[in-house]
């Protein structure tokens, strides 16, 4: 009986092997999506590709004479485990894409390969700015922290919002945040009283918002990944911060679109600036929440799936433009200055730094039929990432 | 100042309802359960399922995380775990952090990694402050609720433990496992119990926690770190040692986010070293114990 297994999984072994080499030299181009599926970054993954399916429900999978072969792994958000998963994807399924990367340790750990294979790499998540100049092959259809939290730093200062503390996860996002959003807020006439930097793991905010209410600033700014936006909220809100006169302002992450629901009524009013909501008013929007809500039991797509959409349609247009040839560098030079109409409004693929540039909302949460929403009111034109600059 | 003791205080006694239960089967039953915190999971997610898919009350969930979880560790008792009560600790460590790893995946796979939220019922939501100035107090509701239950299980346990006839033969059970048997005690019924009530008391330190902690299926090994450093500076041989060490532990911890944010996160292991060298078997410790 055991032989007979063995024997069978040899059989099958072999097959599935010499079926994806047959199906290597035809005509297949082949996207390596590398996410977290698992771990605490399991939503990143599972709505990018939901999003990733979903455009290739929509745009078929047959672009310029190859068919689109999409290659899911799992890295669990360990980097290591992404980068072993990229060689491997370079190495024996010789796809012509790496695309997905949830956090920017996995992005970084990857970018040499990209480099050394040249292999187009779109980076559909991670959103630390420096992500970009790791390698000369990476082409990121996210965002990046800087270009949102600067968009805050200047709407603030006209809102009446002079003095705030900063409350950010001590990580690379993070740090790039405060440091942004506070140069920034200096240069437009405010002033950042305390900038406190919370553990990435930080089990309880309490003593953290405490500080912040003995400090009475006009507002505090936060930014931590988006589980724990809603501990921070609702612990906002039970320190009587809001009572005391202090306004909840933060990135995107801190109402998520996949969670804002659930976190209820203290999320009300708490305005944040991002690329994305999925009140975002235009056709093109509306048809992609509902597509996308329809393939996916009723969910509600976030900035990480539009990064994923839009990093499909990058991915699909360059071999296009390439003319079905799957070589790296064609590819890239593809990929560089698509400016196209997202389900986020208009967005460019900067040639020189393969990084996006949009615009960048300010939202606040407003209930509309029952649902929690962050719902667009200004907008800051064309934000290139600030991060660059220098 | 006043609200950061009041904080710290009531931060403490959380990790003390989640932690007891490992003090009870470490130090009195002698097995390194590591997968503590895997039962504290379950009855977050017991409390949070709960609420949300049936709209159970919160209330009436904190009994229920408390026997969900109990039976959860009563069936693993009678399983898994009494046929390693005799293996060396080692096994025991890596049986045991084992079943942590199956339970964080499990989870996840059942449930989802994201955050769990849970809706407090109004009258837990409020604060109530009192004075002014550098001396006021402010009381969040909820972990006023925190600090009365956990008050509450504390006299509780502590009687159970030391007057009654179950604590006598629990104790007699722990210090010689033949002669109590040979008694007519039935030591395994005895460990039984005490391992499921153990459980439970995690289970329902999970389902307190879940607010305040956050929940998700990282949970028993983000704060494995925190029982263990609980029962190592209280000592296991009673329940006010671990009690006192949680109260320390919390208020250190809250006390030291507030007031060198920068070192924060530290100040808890550089107390536990230092009280550790001082003591290397906890704060507490009966003269004579093991």
């Amino acid at each position: 009986m055991q032989k007979r297994l063995f024997l069978n999984a040899i059989a099958l072994a072999t097959l599935t092997f010499t079926a994806t080499a047959t199906l290597a030299q035809d005509n297949t181009f082949k996207i390596g999506l590398i996410l977290p599926m698992t771990g605490q970054q399991a939503t990143t993954g599972r709505q990018i590709e939901a999003a990733a399916r979903l455009y290739m429900a929509q745009n078929g999978d047959t672009v310029a004479g190859k068919k689109i072969q999409l290659i899911v792994k799992d890295d669990t958000s360990l980097p290591d485990a992404t980068r072993r998963l990229a060689q491997e994807l370079v190495v024996n399924d010789k796809v012509n894409v790496l695309a997905g990367f949830g956090i920017t340790p996995s992005a970084l750990a990857t970018a040499p390969i990209a480099t050394q294979s040249k292999t187009p790499m779109v980076v559909m998540a991670a959103a630390t700015s420096s992500i970009t100049q790791a390698s000369p092959y990476v082409v990121r259809t996210s965002f990046t922290l800087p270009q949102v939290s600067v968009a805050l730093a200047d709407w603030a200062p006209k809102n009446g919002i002079k003095k705030v503390v900063t409350l950010v996860s001590d990580y690379g996002p993070g740090i790039d945040a405060e440091k942004y959003f506070k140069e920034r807020l200096i240069f437009n006439g405010g002033q950042v009283t305390e900038a406190l930097r919370v553990p990435l793991r930080g089990p309880d905010f309490a003593p953290f918002l405490q500080k912040v209410r003995d400090a009475k600033p006009d507002a505090l700014f936060v930014f931590v990944p988006s589980g724990a936006g809603a501990a921070v909220m609702k612990q906002f809100a039970e320190r009587g911060l809001d009572k005391a006169g202090i306004k909840l302002i933060g990135t995107g992450d801190v109402t998520d679109d996949d969670q804002l629901n659930d976190m209820g009524d203290v999320a009300v009013g708490v305005v944040t600036s991002h690329h994305y909501s999925a009140a975002h008013p235009s056709a093109l929007n509306k048809k992609f929440v509902e597509a996308f809500s329809k393939a996916n039991k009723g969910l509600r797509p976030n900035f990480m799936a539009v990064g994923g959409y839009d990093g499909m349609r990058v991915i699909y247009e360059a071999l296009k433009i390439s003319k079905g040839q799957g070589g790296g560098d064609a590819l890239l030079a593809g990929m560089k200055g698509q400016i196209f109409e997202s389900p986020r409004g208009k967005m460019f693929i900067d040639a020189q730094t393969r990084d996006v540039v949009q615009d960048i909302y300010l939202r606040k949460v407003e209930k509309k039929d029952g649902q929690l929403y962050n719902v667009e009111f200004d907008v800051i034109k064309d934000v290139k990432d600030p991060g660059k600059a220098k | 100042m006043l609200t950061i003791l009041f904080d710290g205080i009531a931060y403490g006694m959380l990790l003390f309802i989640l932690a007891v239960g490992l003090a009870v089967t470490m130090g009195l039953m002698n097995f390194i359960n590591l997968a503590h915190g895997a039962f504290a999971m379950a009855g977050g997610y017991i409390t949070v399922l709960l609420m949300q898919r049936f709209g159970v009350p919160f209330l009436l969930c904190l009994p229920l995380a408390f026997i969900g979880s109990a039976l959860l560790g009563g069936v693993l008792e009678r399983t898994l775990y009494r046929p390693l009560y005799h293996k060396p600790h080692l096994d025991q460590v890596l049986f045991s952090i084992g079943l942590v790893f199956m339970a964080v995946a499990s989870v996840d796979y059942f449930v989802g990694s994201t955050q769990q939220i849970i809706q407090l019922p109004e009258w837990l939501k409020g604060r109530t402050e009192l004075g002014s100035g550098d001396w006021m107090l402010g009381m969040g509701h909820y972990r006023l609720f925190i600090i009365a239950v956990c008050a509450a299980l504390t006299v509780g346990l502590q009687y159970v433990l030391a007057y009654t006839r179950f604590g006598s033969r629990l104790r007699a059970s722990v210090d010689d496992q033949r002669v109590a048997a040979g008694l007519g005690i039935n030591v395994n019924m005895v460990f039984l119990t005490t391992f499921a009530v153990g459980s439970g008391l995690a289970g329902l330190g999970g389902a307190l926690g879940a607010e305040v902690l956050g929940l998700d299926p990282s949970f028993p090994l983000k704060f494995m770190v925190y029982f263990l450093i609980v029962v190592a500076v209280g000592g296991t041989s009673s329940i006010t040692g671990p009690l006192l060490a949680a109260l320390l532990l919390g208020i250190a911890d809250v006390a030291g986010k507030y007031y060198i944010p920068k070192l924060g996160a530290f100040i808890v292991y550089s107390l536990m070293i230092a009280i550790l060298i001082w003591r290397p078997q906890g704060l507490f410790v009966r003269k004579g114990g093991k």
